[in-house]
Formats: C-alpha cells, sequence, structure tokens
C-alpha cells in the first residue's frame, strides 16, 4: 500500500490494510475477509481455540513476550463470577507507534481479536483501554464497535452463535503507568493508576476483583490470522522461540522511519540500512535501543549481528520489549538522550514504591547536573548503584525502565559522559 | 458479648482446626498459623522487620519497599508484609542484599528530608530516625537542593509538614479504611506526590482523625495541641483507661512534671483495636486541673478547719458513734461520680452497709449521639460520657439525673440522715445543699461550692492518680495504673471509705488496691473469680449481661 513506507521483506499480514481507508469500515473490513476467523471460532471449542494459539507459539506484543496461548490458559476453566478480556491500548512506551496504526487502520481486526479471546476465555466483557491522547484512534475504535454493534457482531447474540459478549471501549487520561497491567485495571476501575501487587495475579483477581486476561492490541489482532489458518502457519516465519511476524517501530536516524511488519528474527542491521534506507545523511550509526526506551541501549558492534527475536536481542545484551527500534547516530548525544529519557520516566512515576518515587527522581538530578558540567566521576558510581537499588525492587517495573538505560550507557558510553565531566565536552553540540 | 473484633491484615479466623506452617527465619524456626505474612511471623520470632507503610491495623499496599527480605528460592526480594508463609520456607530479614536495600530505600527517604529532628515533634519515636541510626550510610550522597514543601494545616488537630512525610500513605488509608469518611488523598504522582486535604474539607470533618498522627512514622503528621510542649523522651508512659466515655478504651497517660500532656491509644484487638476518638485523646486538660482538695477539712463551729488524716477521720468516727442510735435503716443517702474506679465506688457501698444501710445514686452526662468508627465493629464514643457507669450499674446504684448529669437530687434538700457525696461535686447545686441533714461528708478531688459547709471534707484522688478498673460498657473490667502524683494529702477513696469502714467494723481495711477489688468482687457477682492478675493489663469480660447497644 505504500503506508507511508514500504519493503519487500515485509510480510504484511496485521498491517495489510493500512492506509487504506475502506478497510476501516465494517463492510471494508468484510470484503477483506473479516469476521471470517470470529466464525470459524464460534464453531470451535474455546479449548480448541486456545490450543491453536499455543500451537501457534504466539508471544506477547506488549513487552514482556509472554506466550499468549500459556496466558489464556490461566484463566479458571470453571465460572463462578465474571470473567473480562482487556486489551492494552495505552501504548505509552517511547519509541513506539504500532497499536495506534492498528486502531486507525483496522480496527475490526482488532475487535476480531478481542471477541475470539473473549470466547476462548468465556469472557462476557472486553475493555479496550486507550491510551489518553490516541483522539484520533479512539475515536476510529469506537465507530467501529458501534458499527460492530449494530450488525450483531458485538453484543447479546453474536453472528447468531447465542453468545453475549460487550465491549467497551475507555480512554485513559494520558499516564504511561496506566500501560503497566494492574495500573491499568485500578485506572479502568476508576482509582489511582497505580500498578498492584501481585499475587495475586489477574488470572485470579483482577479487574473489578475478577478474573482477567489483558493482552496488547497487537496480540490480539494476530488472533483472528492464527485462527483463521492454524498454528503451524504461523510457525512459518520466525524462530523456534519467537513465531510470526511482528511490527517493529522504527524511529531516530533513519531515511524512512516507520512501521514494518517483519518476521521475527530478522537482522537488526538490514533493518536500518536496507528496510529503513540506511542512515540519515550517511552518518555511522552510534547505538540501537531495540525495545523502547526502558531497554539497556545497544552500541553498533552489539547492533551489527543481533537478531530481532526475542531470544537473540537478549544474546546481544538487551531486550526486544514491543520492537520499537530507536536508532542513533554519530552526532548523538548519549547522555542527554538518557537524561531525556530518566526524566520520562520520574515524571511518570506513580510515586508508590521508594526506590522508584525517589530514585527516578534523583537519577534524573544528577544526570542534568552532568550534562550542565557540573558532574563528578564519583556521580557516575552513584548512578549505577542507585540505578542498581532500583532494579527488582519495586511493585511493577517502571524503576528497573531507567535503570536499563542509565546502567546501559554509562557502561558502554563512559567516555561521553567523562568527557563532560573532565572537560565539559558535549558529543554531537551543535 | 460483643463480636469477637479482627485486625484488617493477619492470618484468617476461620472455623476449624488451625493449619500451621513451619518455616525457618533468621536461622530460628518458626510455627504459625497458614496465611500469616513474614512480617508478622518475624514478630513472633522477636525479629522486628523494619517497615513504614504497613500497619496492622490497616491494609498492606507493600509501597514503602522497607520490609523486604531473602526467601530461598524467590528470585528477587520479596515485601514481607504481604507475602505469606509456606513450609519449608527459609528467610532471611538480614542477608546482604536485604540490609543493602534497606540502606538504599532510607537513603531514598532522606534525600529530600530536612533532618530537622532537633525541631521535630516525632523525634524520639521516629521510625525514619531509629532505622537510619541502626542501618542508615553514614553520609548522604545527596548534592541537590531539596524538595520544599513547607507545612499544611490539615484541620482537626492535625498539622501537616510535606518535607517530612515519607509517603508511606498509612494516613490516606485510615481514613478510607477505618473512619470510611476518606478526607485525605495522594495528590499528584512521582516524587511530586504529597498528602493533601480535598480542598476545604479538612480533618475538622472527622471524630478519629486525631489516629493519622499516631500512625504517621514520621513527623509529617503532628498534632497542634502538642505540638513544642514535650520531647517524646521526657514523657513517662502509663498504661490507663481513657476516662471520657463508656468505651473503655486502652490508653497510654504521657506525663511529664506531674501534668498529662497528651492521650495515645494503647493497643487492644478486644476494644479499641489501635484507635482512639478525637474527643477522648482532646478531653485530658481536666486531669491537670488546679483547685484541688489538698487536706482533710472538718467544720466545726461554723468554720472550716484543715486537719490530718488521723485526727479528722477520729473525729468524723466520733459523729458517727454519736449518731449511731439515731441513724435508722436506709438512713443515708449517698451520691457517687462514675468518674470513679470500682474500688472506690464499691467501698461506699460497704461504708453504708455499716452504717445501715441507705441509697446510692450517680449522675452520668450523656452525649445525643454514639460515634462509630465504622471500619473497626463494636468501637465508638459512647453516649456516656463517663467510664465507669456500667459499673456503677454493676454495683446496684441507681442513676439519676438528666444528660447533662445535672438534677435528680431533690431529696437532699430535706434529708435529716447522714449525706455522703464521692466525686460528685454537685456543681449545679446552690452553696449549703442537704442542709437539714445530721451529717454530710464529702469526698472529692475538687472543691465544691455546694458542699462548702459540708462537716467533712476528704480530698482524694482522681483515676490518674491511683490503681484501680473500670468496668466499660460491655461489663468488661479494665486497670489503670497511676500516672500523676497526688496533690497534698489526697488518697485513693477506696483507701479512705475502707479505713473508715474498718475502724467502725472493728477490722483492718484494704491497703492495696487489688485488696480493695477482692472486696468488690465478693459483693458483685458479674465479677466472681475476677483479681487483678488475671484482669491483666488488657482487662478481662466480666459475665455481666450485656446492655443494649445505643443505650
Amino acid at each position: 500500500m505504500g503506508y507511508p513506507y514500504s519493503h519487500p521483506s515485509e510480510v504484511p499480514i496485521l498491517s495489510k490494510h493500512f492506509g487504506d481507508p475502506e478497510a476501516r469500515t465494517l463492510d471494508g473490513w468484510r470484503a477483506r475477509g473479516g469476521y471470517e476467523a470470529l466464525e470459524k471460532a464460534l464453531n470451535m471449542s474455546p479449548e480448541e481455540v486456545v490450543d491453536t494459539v499455543k500451537e501457534s507459539g504466539l508471544r506477547g506484543r506488549g513487552g514482556a513476550g509472554f506466550p499468549t496461548g500459556l496466558k489464556w490458559s490461566f484463566m479458571p476453566k470453571t465460572k463462578d463470577k465474571p470473567h473480562y478480556l482487556l486489551c492494552n491500548a495505552d501504548e505509552s512506551e517511547p519509541g513506539t507507534f504500532k497499536d495506534r496504526e492498528l486502531m486507525r487502520w483496522v480496527p475490526h481486526q482488532l475487535i476480531e481479536g478481542c471477541l475470539i479471546g473473549a470466547y476462548a476465555m468465556g469472557a462476557e466483557h472486553v475493555y479496550i483501554y486507550c491510551r489518553g491522547e490516541f483522539f484520533e484512534a479512539t475515536q476510529v475504535l469506537a465507530k467501529a464497535v458501534e458499527d460492530a454493534y449494530e450488525a450483531g457482531i458485538i453484543g447479546e447474540d453474536i453472528l447468531g452463535s447465542g453468545k453475549k459478549i460487550d465491549l467497551t471501549v475507555h480512554a485513559g487520561a494520558g499516564a504511561y503507568i496506566c500501560g503497566e497491567e494492574t495500573g491499568l485495571m485500578n485506572s479502568l476501575e476508576g482509582d489511582r493508576g497505580e500498578p498492584r501487587v501481585k499475587p495475586p495475579f489477574p488470572a485470579a483477581v483482577g479487574a473489578f476483583g475478577m478474573p482477567t486476561t489483558i493482552n496488547n492490541v497487537e496480540t490480539l489482532c494476530a488472533i483472528p490470522h492464527i485462527v483463521a489458518n492454524g498454528g503451524e502457519w504461523y510457525r512459518q516465519w520466525g524462530s523456534e522461540k519467537s513465531p510470526g511476524t511482528k511490527l517493529f517501530c522504527v524511529s531516530g536516524h533513519v531515511k524512512r522511519p516507520g512501521n514494518y511488519e517483519l518476521p521475527l528474527g530478522f537482522p537488526l542491521k538490514d533493518l536500518i540500512f536496507d528496510v529503513c534506507g540506511g542512515m540519515i545523511e550517511d552518518r555511522a550509526l552510534k547505538a540501537v535501543i531495540p525495545g523502547g526506551s526502558s531497554v539497556p541501549l545497544l552500541s553498533a558492534e552489539e547492533a551489527e549481528g543481533c537478531s530481532l527475536c526475542y531470544e537473540g536481542v537478549v544474546e546481544a545484551g538487551s531486550m526486544l520489549g514491543c520492537a520499537s527500534v530507536i536508532v542513533m547516530d554519530e552526532t548523538t548525544d548519549i547522555v542527554r538522550q538518557v537524561t531525556r529519557m530518566a526524566s520520562f520516566y520520574a515524571h511518570e512515576s506513580c510515586g508508590q514504591c521508594t526506590p522508584c518515587r525517589e530514585g527516578t527522581a534523583w537519577v534524573t538530578t544528577i544526570l542534568k547536573r552532568i550534562e550542565d558540567g557540573r558532574g563528578t566521576e564519583d556521580d557516575l558510581d552513584t548512578l549505577v548503584e542507585v540505578t542498581d537499588q532500583m532494579t527488582g525492587t519495586t511493585i511493577c517495573v517502571l524503576s528497573d525502565s531507567v535503570a536499563a538505560p542509565v546502567q546501559s550507557s554509562i557502561k558502554k558510553f563512559r567516555d561521553e559522559y567523562l568527557a563532560l565531566i573532565r572537560r565539559g565536552e558535549r558529543v554531537g553540540a551543535a | 458479648m460483643t463480636e469477637k473484633k479482627t485486625a484488617v491484615t493477619g492470618p484468617p479466623l476461620e472455623a476449624g482446626p488451625i493449619d500451621m506452617v513451619t518455616l525457618t527465619i533468621d536461622e530460628q524456626e518458626v510455627t504459625v498459623p497458614r496465611g500469616t505474612t513474614l512480617l508478622q511471623a518475624a514478630q513472633g520470632a522477636g525479629t522486628e522487620v523494619p517497615h513504614y507503610c504497613y500497619h496492622p491495623g490497616l491494609s498492606s499496599p507493600a509501597m514503602c519497599r522497607m520490609c523486604l527480605v531473602e526467601v530461598e528460592g524467590a528470585p528477587k526480594l520479596l515485601p514481607s508484609c504481604t507475602t505469606t508463609v509456606a513450609d519449608g520456607q527459609v528467610v532471611r530479614t538480614e542477608s546482604d542484599d536485604a540490609t543493602r536495600m534497606r540502606r538504599g530505600v532510607l537513603e531514598f527517604y532522606l534525600l529530600n528530608h530536612p533532618l530537622d529532628c532537633p525541631i521535630c515533634d516525632q523525634s524520639g519515636e521516629c521510625d525514619l530516625q531509629d532505622f537510619v541510626f541502626a542501618e542508615g550510610r553514614e553520609h548522604g550522597r545527596g548534592r541537590d537542593a531539596k524538595r520544599v514543601l513547607g507545612r499544611d494545616d490539615f484541620g482537626g488537630d492535625v498539622l501537616f509538614y510535606g518535607d517530612r512525610c515519607v509517603m508511606c500513605t498509612r494516613c490516606v488509608r485510615f481514613m478510607n479504611e477505618v473512619e470510611e469518611n476518606p478526607l485525605l488523598t495522594v495528590v499528584d504522582r512521582g516524587n511530586r506526590s504529597v498528602i493533601d486535604t480535598f480542598f476545604d474539607e479538612g480533618l475538622e470533618q472527622a471524630e478519629w482523625g486525631g489516629n493519622v498522627v499516631d500512625i504517621c512514622p514520621v513527623g509529617a503528621l503532628v498534632s497542634k495541641d502538642f505540638l513544642y510542649k514535650a520531647r517524646a523522651w521526657d514523657l513517662e508512659h502509663t498504661a490507663s483507661v481513657c476516662p471520657n466515655c463508656s468505651q473503655g478504651c486502652n490508653i497510654d497517660l504521657h506525663t511529664r512534671d506531674n501534668l498529662v500532656h497528651r492521650i495515645k491509644p494503647r493497643t487492644n484487638p478486644d476494644v479499641n483495636g489501635h484507635w482512639i476518638c478525637d474527643y477522648g485523646r482532646a478531653t485530658y486538660e481536666w486531669l491537670n486541673r488546679g483547685d484541688r482538695l489538698e487536706a482533710p477539712v472538718v467544720r466545726a463551729g461554723g468554720r472550716n478547719t484543715a486537719m490530718g488524716w488521723t485526727a479528722s477521720l477520729e473525729a468524723l468516727k466520733g459523729r458517727i458513734d454519736a449518731l449511731a442510735d439515731g441513724l435508722g435503716k436506709g438512713s443515708v443517702k449517698a451520691v457517687v461520680s462514675p468518674f470513679w474506679s470500682n474500688e472506690d465506688l464499691g467501698a461506699v457501698a460497704r461504708l453504708i452497709e455499716t452504717l445501715g444501710g441507705g441509697s446510692i445514686v450517680f449522675r452520668s452526662p450523656r452525649a445525643d449521639a454514639e460515634v462509630a468508627l465504622k471500619g473497626f465493629e463494636g468501637l465508638a464514643r459512647r453516649k456516656d460520657l463517663t467510664p465507669n457507669a456500667r459499673g456503677a450499674e454493676l454495683l446496684g446504684y441507681e442513676r439519676v439525673g438528666d444528660d447533662a448529669g445535672q438534677g435528680g437530687l431533690d431529696e437532699l434538700a430535706d434529708h435529716d440522715g447522714v449525706v455522703l457525696v464521692l466525686g460528685d461535686a454537685l456543681d449545679d447545686l446552690p452553696e449549703g445543699t442537704a442542709k437539714n441533714a445530721a451529717l454530710v461528708v464529702y469526698f472529692g478531688a475538687y472543691t465544691s461550692l455546694a458542699l462548702i459547709s459540708a462537716d467533712f471534707q476528704f480530698p482524694i484522688t482522681t483515676f490518674a492518680e491511683q490503681e484501680g478498673t473500670f468496668t466499660n460498657l460491655d461489663g468488661r473490667v479494665q486497670r489503670f495504673w497511676p500516672a500523676l502524683s497526688a496533690p497534698g494529702a489526697a488518697r485513693p477513696a477506696w483507701l479512705v471509705l475502707g479505713a473508715l469502714s474498718g475502724a467502725l467494723r472493728d477490722e483492718a481495711g484494704p491497703s492495696r488496691a487489688d485488696q480493695a477489688f477482692a472486696l468488690v468482687a465478693q459483693a458483685v457477682e458479674s465479677y466472681e473469680g475476677m483479681d487483678y492478675e488475671t484482669i491483666g493489663a488488657e482487662g478481662v469480660q466480666s459475665n455481666a449481661s450485656a446492655p443494649v447497644r445505643g443505650d
């Protein structure tokens, strides 16, 4: 479709209709084979649907990469209270912009995925929690839901199957932490967006205190295709541990930034230099953040052989996260970038846990001081030790998220910090 | 009997045998009921895991991250306040990781803390001060400017010092979960988050808001009434029972220089949990009253003369002996105050029995309505605003007068027998009350205009100056201990009355409070078999039938 760029290496499944306004409408979606997978799923038993998803090896696209089928199977089989499916559309990780596009261009794909998921888990209500800033995406999605209700696809008797599933689109108020699954639940219930202590896990006590499963938009969008074509079909792409395709959100110093749907395991080098057309003005690559701002950054050497699948990025020293690739060239001031990220997390910390509430702000203060040329070499040790104490010590992983870029940048780009501290020299400063 | 109360957290009290779990905490084997948290299990084993957000009377949000402990097999440190015990668990509260973590959390707290201990009311009883002293870093690494929030009036008796706050949210949770009157909240997020009230709706609208001062682990919430009055380490704490209503909340009287400076709740899960009401907390000034009777006063020839105890009691005995022939059955009319203990009130009955009998009445001021603490069943500021009205009732005394604790004593005017008054200063009656009586004796703590021309005035101690027991609304008998020294020659009423009865009966009166209680326990069926040892510090339920709730 050429939205806005495409490349022959792409395998457009989820993103096939990006840029095609007709695919947004119910008729347009049906004309493109929409809701056939739902019909097929309704003729299967819920267990068969879960098994199909398990077979496909689909892993959660929200960042953690937890196997979706396994997650679904945690839901209680007996139903003595309501079950809920939540769709996490609070896409707020810096560098990520795939869910927004999925909702803008193919809202019915998401609705179909939600309904299949709800059917498989016996959930009577689906909530799609949209990021507060996604005005357009929320409107498009709300319209699609309205149309689907009218057509009898959602509601009392979905596609004449006798099944009742409701779907609500809920707009958040714009907080990063509401993308954390239990923070999202609190926010949905009308409380402060503060992550909950686990256990209990959502499958036991989730939204409104009921068994709940929460999936990312992209995960649920893959479901109709897997149900329609089978689990084995999905495995033709990707690796053994990371099957299927994935939307890569590439931003930063490349010639053609954007969303690219590629098989997992795609070489990072090719993504940057082939798919995205290479570096702007052909400058040298300095660092890559492969999975959104909360993962360790990779140096150019580490990026060289990195394969973009869950296990491949871990091998290279980072994490795939939600596959938000932020590319930085030689002109990038790493200290400024890391300071920018840290201040984002300090701003977004919910403030419950002491290490995160105080730590994110302290780390930001120290980084800003270094950036201003008033740092000391001791500050680097303090940063490493403080971020160490912010790792694995809090309710959610927000504070780990600030530790990753800080620690990895000090390890890999210590010279840049030292240059600023010793001589006030800034890399790439205009 | 009231229903058994349970703390918000803690092992579920289910029917059937309790399932026990054995685990190891710091090399020590512990066996506790399943469902117990690691923190509680450690407490039972004598190990206090440092914590801020956890409070036994509130839910546990596990957010201060101070109580993290190492559990063998767990990939990371676990919050001991929410992690429950499992068989064979090996827990280390002092492992390198746990200790390092606590040091880190303490450093985070001190980043923006003003370190104003020298002028902070909490100093000396502050968890931040204590834990930093025990485990904190010698030097902080914070080099940057601190955040300054200043102070805010939260209404009621509560003042908020934002800079000292550790954001444990105990206060917010107390208002939400226990008072069920959400007047406090967290505003903003991250390190900009701060505790606040909703616009102008502050804690003046709360009835139990003072408890947030008690549960604040640091000096962020302090009492306006107590502000700068005393250093914590100068205060003596004496276990007592709140004298301001018939609920009988367990309290500590905090005293210095023979003055009560504040009332703090003393934990008793069966009566008041960790809480007391604002009314009870604030109503202590009367314990520091200055207009005390300090010496026995004998009236002779129209003049009041101060005398010593021996001479005055002998003079009284002489008057009684002289009257003895004229004392008919029921000729004594006594008025007692339910602010006095069972021992004191019981001694009145014993004396009157010695004198040939009579009537005993009491007056108790009453509030219009109870003020219940919604989140803690069975706890309320009761209608009776005296601590021992139930004790007086169980002794068989008759309640008279109105809800202001006045009136009902018209009979005294014409009575020509003996009039005996204990405690009640008869403030509503004119000078020269009971002028037709053959003998008027006042055992009182405060000077009384109505009884200024009584034949005898004996100075007695208040509950705060003596040992004794009160019986609360539910019939629970609870002990208190002397917190203040008695003014002048004042003595406990049970001692004076007992000596008098003893002299009249030709036997020794009680010389200790427990002996005085034993005499009461003999006389009152509901107290059968009770003594000071069994009552202990937390009190014992008597077999008195429960009163009608809300009465």
